[in-house]
């Protein structure tokens, strides 16, 4: 069996008393759960304080782009699906710069778990409104609010029929934990938002109001109906709802691809006799 | 009288057939044994506007387009009247009745007693080939190999092209062009550019290919898609650019030997990307097809005004090779050799081609398949010292790579500057280590260049210096220019980055006169070689009007 020690214990550069903490033991957690252990898992993440989540783990790690994680983990799930892919984002990293790949990845059903530490602020560039960040949200780059409406991850996935959509909170760890397994057993793209408070930039959507507000799905709640997620995707302020939202069975992405039934793309030879029928092709 | 060598235009409208006539015709010709170059000029729109396909064929080897034309098909009228001036005092031209002026060397077709409309077309062909003296039989098979053998299709093409043959036997001999027959014609393959870079790709173990549309860079990912699933590849069409080159390294990360093909616009969205593998020293071959910008530019005409864009693209510093091939041939190789590079030194290589050899289909020698070996050069995960560092600072900056996934050993990557296991850092010991680690790539990348290639006199009045896609429009300028008696020579560079100036100063110094030729308006190259060699190219001769270089262009520009 694997254990979250597995994952390792590393020094962090954020900051004390920060929600990514929590996040970061959920995410061993729920990987132990699965019974994943670290060289089969690969991170791919992008820019920001939740994008260095991965150098804290003992796993495979593609740290790339700010915004570019999910074609990244899309290359490399097509290369090699026998690996587990997460990716780790911030509210900034796919929900701003990396916008048209969200929707892409939504649209492909790639077979990645994608773990978003929503801040609601830009924390790395030092408090900045976010694409999350709620109106009249005042900071040094935005002194009267964001000057966009917020965006809002679940209702858009669930409108584009992802594939499995769930909010947790950190202040949750336990029910954390077992969204992340679940998202990692889960064949196709899911998107798991997170809710992070920021304790440096982000005095507004603070642990305590969270708490306030944040309730679990009761067990009835029946995910695979779509009108019913949107209407809970859409539940935002006096309460928010936390677990699965909307979960729908679709096909896999690289099942599109025959090549890779045959295994990693890297180890398959150059199939020269099909190399020379082609050839004659230009004849 | 029969020809060594004639130049075919075909001209239309887009829409008119000239993307089926074209191609087939120039496929006729290398099946019965002529080399072709092919130029295609065209429009960027769909339907309507001003078209053309030209094909020069020769018993001898043709290098390069040229402008007089033999023959002058003209599919509809605004052909015949644009392009009449640039027919040779023998040039025929060939034209439906309705618009065929009358005069001498004129063919004046009765289309619609040959065939019915969509099958003009192949009686057009016919026609064509007939007046080049090309057998019937040859045409009907590669009409066939094209359209397919069965259904009422075959039945009405293979009619239309006897009619065609039967009516052009019975016109005035003296309007045929017969090429002179080669007997026992080899066996070549017609291709154009990036049929021969996706081929080249392949051979040397490409899996894997994300792309975004955009001419003339869109027929790499069409040809791989082609043959994907006999090959095991997999090709997907990205959201945008910036998708398009970090799926590739996503890929090539776990193991895919991967590419991405686009042109100038296109590439500036993957600009991030380049400076990425340059840092996770991830393997990536980057084609790149010129056209003539800034900006949208002329979407569909050549250029070749990206050197320097490609040269320095990416922040930061890290080693790179850039191939820039010179025929069709040299694309196939140099994508291969683009791979191997990319693969031993982990660090991005480029092949910078451009819309004209893009396009341009010539005859080529089947390439031989057995000798080709994919290019990958993974670690044995029971090779590496423990614990694995993806980044062991090495002697000559390549460390041993290894897959993730597929042993015990982590794989970590990392696009913030890093320690030798990867992880990030800000370590500034690190870091120094690292960049001159990096670095110390490029000495093996020296080691490797392909020399560029001196022909001519050893030490003569004129040389011409050229790179990629000009190779043939110089080399023959050069061959006029020596046989009215002129010491002429030629240095072409295949690879254009990195520079070693041992390689050719000596044949720079040794020339009276030395004329860089550049399809760019600034002399790209010519800066190039200053730079790095110290050189200073005085003359110049350039080209950015879209239109590809032709011997006759430089001959006229040195002239001027
Ligand atoms: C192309 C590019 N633009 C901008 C940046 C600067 N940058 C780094 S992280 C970041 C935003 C971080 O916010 P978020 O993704 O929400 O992550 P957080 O730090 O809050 O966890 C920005 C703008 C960058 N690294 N790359
Ligand atoms: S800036 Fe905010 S999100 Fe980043 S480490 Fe500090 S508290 Fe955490």
């Amino acid at each position: 069996m694997v254990q979250a020690e597995d994952y390792g214990r590393y020094e962090t550069a954020w900051c004390p008393g920060c929600g990514n903490f929590a996040l970061l033991e959920a995410v061993k957690e729920g990987l132990a759960r699965a019974d994943l252990a670290p060289h089969q898992v690969l991170f791919v993440s992008g820019i920001g304080q939740a994008a260095k989540a991965p150098h804290y783990l003992n796993a495979n790690v593609f740290n790339g782009l700010h915004g570019r994680s999910l074609p990244a983990a899309t290359g490399a799930r097509l290369a090699n699906a026998e690996l587990k892919i997460l990716v780790q984002s911030g509210d900034g990293c796919n929900y701003g710069e990396g916008g048209n790949h969200l929707l892409a990845a939504i649209r492909r059903n790639v077979d990645v778990t994608m773990l978003v530490h929503n801040n609601l602020v830009y924390g790395l560039t030092k408090g900045q409104a976010s694409p999350t960040s709620e109106s009249g949200f005042a900071t040094k780059a935005q002194p009267h609010g964001p000057t966009a409406e917020p965006f809002n991850p679940l209702a858009a996935a669930v409108a584009m029929g992802a594939s499995f959509v769930a909010r947790g909170f950190v202040g949750e760890g336990e029910h954390l934990a077992e969204l992340i397994k679940q998202a990692v057993g889960w064949r196709g793209f899911s998107l798991v938002d997170i809710l992070q408070p920021c304790v440096s930039f982000n005095k507004l959507n603070t642990h305590a109001w969270f708490k306030k507000r944040c309730y679990k799905l009761s067990e009835d709640y029946d995910p695979t109906v779509r009108e019913a997620a949107l209407e809970k995707a859409y539940e935002w302020g006096d309460r928010i709802p936390l677990g699965v939202i909307y979960r729908r069975e679709r096909e896999a992405f690289e099942n599109k691809f025959p090549a890779t039934a045959a295994g990693p793309l890297g180890v398959q030879p150059v199939d020269s006799e099909a190399f020379a029928r082609i050839l004659e092709k230009y004849y | 009288m029969s020809e060594r060598e004639l130049n075919i235009l075909v001209g239309g409208e887009a829409g008119q057939g000239l993307a089926t006539i074209g191609p087939l015709l120039a496929k006729c010709l290398v099946r019965s044994g002529y080399q072709v170059v092919v130029t295609q000029s065209y429009e960027s729109r769909i339907r309507g506007g001003h078209n053309t396909f030209a094909v020069r064929a020769g018993v001898e080897e043709v290098a390069a387009p040229r402008e007089a034309v033999d023959v002058l098909v003209a599919l509809n009228e605004e052909t015949a009247t644009l392009h009449r001036g640039e027919l040779t005092p023998r040039g025929v031209v060939v034209a439906e009745e309705a618009f065929a002026a009358g005069g001498e060397n004129v063919v004046a077709v009765p289309y619609k007693e040959l065939a019915a409309g969509r099958y003009r077309n192949v009686a057009s062909l016919g026609v064509v080939t007939c007046l080049l003296g090309l057998p019937e039989d040859l045409v009907r098979q590669v009409v066939e190999g094209y359209f397919g053998k069965k259904g009422k299709a075959v039945e009405e093409n293979r009619a239309a092209l006897a009619a065609a043959y039967a009516w052009t036997k019975d016109l005035d001999p003296s309007l045929a062009r017969p090429l002179a027959p080669v007997t026992d014609p080899p066996r070549r393959l017609t291709l154009n550019g990036n049929q021969a870079i996706a081929l080249g790709a392949v051979s040397a173990g490409a899996k894997f290919c994300a792309f975004y549309p955009m001419t003339p860079s869109t027929s790499v990912p069409l040809t791989l898609i082609a043959h994907a699933e006999e090959l095991g590849l997999v090709v997907e069409q990205a959201e945008d650019e910036i998708a398009a080159i970090n799926m590739a390294l996503g890929a090539s990360y776990a193991g895919a030997p991967a590419l991405v093909a686009t042109s100038g616009g296109g590439f500036a969205l993957m600009v991030e990307g380049v400076s990425l593998a340059g840092m996770t020293e991830t393997p990536l071959v980057v084609v790149v097809a010129q056209r003539p910008g800034p900006a949208t530019g002329l979407p569909t005409r050549t250029e070749q005004a990206d050197l320097e864009f490609v040269l320095r693209a990416g922040h930061g510093e890290f080693p790179r090779a850039l191939y820039a091939p010179g025929t069709v041939e040299e694309c196939f190789h140099l994508t291969r050799r683009a791979f191997e590079t990319t693969q031993r030194y982990q660090t991005p290589a480029f092949v910078l081609t451009d819309q004209f050899l893009a396009d341009s289909f010539r005859a080529v020698e089947p390439f031989d398949a057995e000798g080709l070996e994919a290019v990958g050069a993974f670690a044995e995960p029971e090779a590496v010292a423990e614990p694995y560092e993806r980044f062991a600072v090495t002697a000559d900056g390549v460390s041993p790579r290894l897959l993730p996934g597929f042993s015990r050993h982590l794989v970590v990557a990392d696009s913030d500057e890093h320690t030798e296991d990867g992880h990030l850092t800000e370590d500034l010991t690190a870091r120094t280590r690292q960049v001159e680690k990096r670095r110390r790539k490029e000495e093996g990348l020296r080691r490797e260049v392909i020399p560029p290639t001196y022909e001519g006199e050893p030490r003569p009045e004129i040389l011409f210096v050229s790179w990629g896609s000009s190779r043939g429009a110089v080399a023959e300028a050069a061959a006029e220019l020596a046989s009215a008696g002129t010491a002429t020579a030629t240095l072409h560079f295949a690879q254009v980055w990195p520079l070693v100036p041992e390689q050719f100063l000596g044949h720079l110094e040794g020339a009276q006169r030395v004329i860089a030729v550049e399809g760019n308006a600034s002399g790209q190259f010519a800066r190039l070689l200053r730079a790095e060699a110290g050189v200073d190219v005085a003359s110049r001769v350039s080209r950015y009007d879209g239109l590809p270089l032709t011997p006759e262009y430089v001959l006229r520009a040195l002239e001027s």
